[in-house]
């Protein structure tokens, strides 16, 4: 029992930390506060029960279109949406507060229309649905296989922004997007680059999520507010912290769901974040503000 | 000096991750004197005016005004110990107008004035930095060398015992500049403290009786303006640099 | 004392007129038209009370509905064990206490820590609500039997309103108020003047999230029946927002004007189009945010010449409208 707990916790948790490096990347590198974050993974998820129900093609192959699609998709919605809002924002804390508003927005929308379309009622789907023997304890395989995406998804994510010219961009316009533009980078370009990259890992989430959860048009609040704790917990910005915050979440509510009441999760959530608040709010492996 | 200390800092100390930005930080202020405090660009002068403000915390050291320790204190706690400062970038209240930029000053300080008071002892500071005529004008729309005044009407609002100008005469034109010497040394006549962190020679040899030279985070010299000028070692820092 | 000056009584005098006639309004419309009524002026207090404290200082509150919801089930508990005057004090307590310990955990913080915070609450007490109804009493609903009238709910929601204006067109000439106008400028300076801003902020937290609890506490009889879904509806929390973004969050009349047109245009919503509500409500937000980003009252001051300026060129076109004031 407890090694179930925990291996569905890590599969859990493993989900939360890639959804929320994309939240991360769109909030540290583009400055928005993306308050629809979350009905983008519900949307992937949604995309990928269709294809596997009416189309027939699995959610792994679905990722191949998926992803493309949701990074052209963020990209569209940052270069007319929100170019606006940053081009009027005179400081960051007006575009965080305008990116809230317009983003609010847009959850209603998405939600909205998931409802028109889908009803309020929880959907899934069937696939690698067999047990797997880990450790002693029975895991679907479709968990294995989110979990094991997610780590090659995630350490190539972590990968291109270590490694690549592009990467190196998107951190130094993360850092100061000032000096950056001194650099001969184009703040805009990254920001818009880091949305829509961030947007794709949402979509990454949703999928994987779909292959071993029951999903709600209702879920995407949910998720957003997990990544945003994930984010906060881990230090703005910060990938790895990001990693190990969105693990001990994952693994501190699957234990309560297993042991105390599954009515609780979202209370463990909170109490670990109201704790990161009061004793660190700069996050766990976030640097002190100055 | 035979005048007793205001203020006494020791072995303030401020790190910004590696960066040392105030090391082991020691002077006295004696009441009445006006400080100067020296420095290339970067040296800390701002850290250290923001460390006895309060509005950084200091990893390690004191800071002590009239006996009483105040370091690490919350800055409006600092403010009712009796030290009001300006900023480096002139901060007013640009929505508010002159009247209650200095309202903003006396409404809030250990004997607080308030309604008709507060309206009067505004008027009557505005009137002592040339501003009665800009009561009712909003504070973003006056000129820079006026929103200074103001940003210093409200430090003396606070009626404080030690005030802190941060590069309160930096960008002023040479007649702006005469007015604003004449200013602060009224002040002095008047018997406040003053700590003044400034780059323009002619202000600090004219009104400092005391200057503290800062490099790199640490005070490298201290005496009188002509002292610390000639000091060898405050030449070596400065070297290259325009104010030199 | 400043409070017996023509410029105190003339509009406290028109707005107690104006209220005293509102009275009357049960005898010249049917129960629809009271039911309308009490919706808008309920939404009326909780926009008020949400710009009092999210106008000046930019923080942006969704715990609207947690304080609401609060003050319903204080009611559904207590109702009918105590005179509903008591009862509407101990609301008014239970909603202090919450708002004085969220305030205080989070108003040190940046404001985007306090709208993700504010954000997760309502999904937390429900929770916690359900949990104990289901583990502890065993019992998910509550019933609300009680003899109040709708006309009853509608007098004392006007007379909650009342107050409500009262305390604002105080407070906007208090030292509290002024400190708070300075803190919206700039926080720093405020400080530096003095102004121990994390006690104002919470201050100002407390006294609006008590106006919204005694809001919740005065509608419970109205449902007769509610549980944790029904009281804390989180979609309340986002109408009143766009309610006062709406009129103008930075002028105490401003929200009404952002209320009236929007509990009108969500009601025939709700009847007309159930399904699409959350769409349109997108909609209007992104109206706002987009084409109004200060409020109706935000256009209506762009248009006008400004009163005080007296230095300044009479075309005003220097003056910046208040929503492009930088935020805290």
């Amino acid at each position: 029992m407890l090694s179930y707990a925990i291996f569905s916790g890590i599969t859990l948790g493993g989900m939360y930390a890639l959804v929320a490096m994309g939240l991360t990347l769109q909030y540290g590198v583009s400055r928005i506060m993306n308050l629809a974050y979350g009905e983008l993974v519900i949307v992937a998820s949604f995309i990928a029960f269709i294809f596997m129900t009416t189309l027939g093609i699995n959610p792994i192959v679905g990722l191949l279109i998926i992803i493309p699609l949701s990074f052209a998709l963020n990209w569209i919605i940052y270069r007319i949406l929100l170019t606006p809002l940053v081009a009027r924002a005179k400081n960051r804390g007006m575009l965080e507060v305008d990116s809230i508003l317009a983003t609010f927005g847009l959850l209603f929308i998405v939600q909205g229309v998931l409802l028109v379309w889908f009803g309020g009622n929880y959907y899934s789907y069937d696939f690698m649905n067999g047990a797997v023997n880990v450790f002693g304890a029975a895991i679907a395989a479709n968990r294995l296989v989110a979990l094991g995406f997610a780590i090659v998804i995630g350490l190539g994510f972590y990968l291109i922004l270590t490694k690549t010219r592009i990467g190196t961009a998107l951190r130094a316009v993360a850092v100061d997007p000032t000096s950056a533009r001194l650099v001969a980078i184009d703040v805009n370009f990254a920001s818009c680059f880091a949305f829509a990259l961030g947007g794709a890992m949402a979509a990454v989430g949703g999928v994987l999520v779909s292959m071993f959860l029951t999903f709600s048009t209702s879920m995407g609040v949910v998720f957003t507010m997990k990544a945003l704790i994930v984010v906060i917990m881990g230090g703005v910005g910060n990938l790895l912290g990001a990693l190990i915050a969105g693990l001990i979440l994952g693994v501190a509510e699957s234990l309560v769901a297993t042991y105390v009441d599954p009515g609780l999760t979202i209370a463990v959530t909170y109490v670990i974040f109201l704790l990161v608040l009061l004793i660190k709010p700069s996050g766990l492996f976030g640097r002190a503000s100055s | 000096m035979t005048s007793q200390v205001l203020l006494s800092i020791d072995g303030l100390h401020k790190a910004f991750g590696g960066l040392i930005a105030v090391n082991q930080m020691q002077f006295d202020v004696h009441e009445g004197e006006i400080l100067g405090l020296l420095g290339p660009n970067g040296s800390g002068k701002t850290t250290v005016m923001n460390l006895i403000s309060g509005a950084l915390q200091a990893n390690e050291g004191k800071v002590v005004i009239s006996g009483k320790d105040i370091t690490n204190l919350p800055a409006h706690k600092i403010s009712h110990s009796g030290i009001a400062r300006t900023f480096q970038l002139v901060r007013i209240l640009p929505d508010l107008d002159c009247i209650e930029n200095i309202e903003a000053g006396l409404a809030y300080r250990n004997n607080p004035l308030w309604g008709d008071d507060a309206q009067k002892a505004a008027l009557d500071l505005l009137d002592r930095i040339g501003l009665a005529k800009q009561a009712h004008t909003p504070a973003g729309d006056l000129t820079y060398i006026d929103q200074k005044r103001l940003e210093l009407g409200r430090a003396l609002a606070l009626q404080p015992k030690l005030l802190l100008l941060d590069e309160w005469l930096a960008g002023l034109n040479p007649s702006e500049l005469q007015d604003g010497i004449t200013l602060v040394r009224k002040l002095k006549d008047e018997g406040l403290t003053i700590i003044m962190v400034e780059h323009v020679m002619d202000a600090i040899r004219s009104l400092c009786d005391r200057c503290v030279v800062m490099n790199a985070g640490a005070k490298i010299a201290d005496g009188t303006p002509d002292e610390v000028l000639s000091d060898p070692e405050v030449v070596r820092a400065y070297l290259g640099d325009s104010h030199a | 004392m400043s409070i017996l000056k023509p410029d105190f009584i003339k509009p406290v005098g028109l707005g107690a007129v104006i209220f005293a006639a509102l009275a009357f309004l049960p005898n010249f419309v049917d129960n629809y038209y009271m039911s309308l009524a009490i919706s808008v002026v309920s939404f009326a207090v909780l926009a008020t009370a949400w710009s009092m404290f999210s106008g000046p200082t930019r923080y942006i509150s969704l715990a609207t509905v947690v304080f609401f919801g609060i003050g319903a089930y204080t009611v559904a508990v207590l109702g009918e064990h105590m005179a509903f005057p008591l009862v509407l004090i101990c609301a008014a307590l239970a909603g202090t206490v919450i708002a004085v310990l969220v305030g205080f955990s989070t108003l040190r913080l940046a404001g985007v820590y306090f709208v993700i915070f504010t954000f997760g609450l309502t999904e937390l007490v429900r929770q916690v609500v359900s949990w104990y109804e289901v583990n502890v009493t065993r019992e998910m609903g509550r019933y609300v039997f009680l003899d109040i009238t709708q006309n009853d709910i509608y007098w004392q929601l006007l007379a909650l309103f009342a107050i409500l204006l009262l305390t604002g067109f105080i407070l906007a000439r208090s030292r509290l108020g002024f400190a708070l106008r300075i803190i919206g400028e700039d926080e720093t300076v405020a400080k530096h003047c003095g102004i121990d801003v994390t006690r104002v902020k919470v201050a100002l937290f407390v006294l609006s999230a008590v106006f919204m609890t005694l809001t919740g506490a005065i509608m419970a009889p109205r449902w007769t029946y509610i549980d944790p879904v029904i009281a804390f509806n989180p979609m309340l929390s986002f109408q009143v927002v766009i309610m006062a973004l709406l009129g103008g969050p930075r002028r105490l009349l401003g929200p009404l004007l952002g209320v009236i047109p929007l509990t009108l245009l969500f009601e025939v919503l709700t009847a007309s189009f159930p399904n699409h509500f959350s769409i349109l409500l997108g909609c209007v937000f992104m109206v706002i945010v987009y084409l109004l980003p200060g409020g109706v009252i935000g256009l209506y001051e762009k248009y006008r010449a400004p009163k005080k300026r007296t230095l300044s060129p009479p075309d005003g076109n220097n003056t910046t409208p208040k929503s492009e004031e930088k935020a805290a």
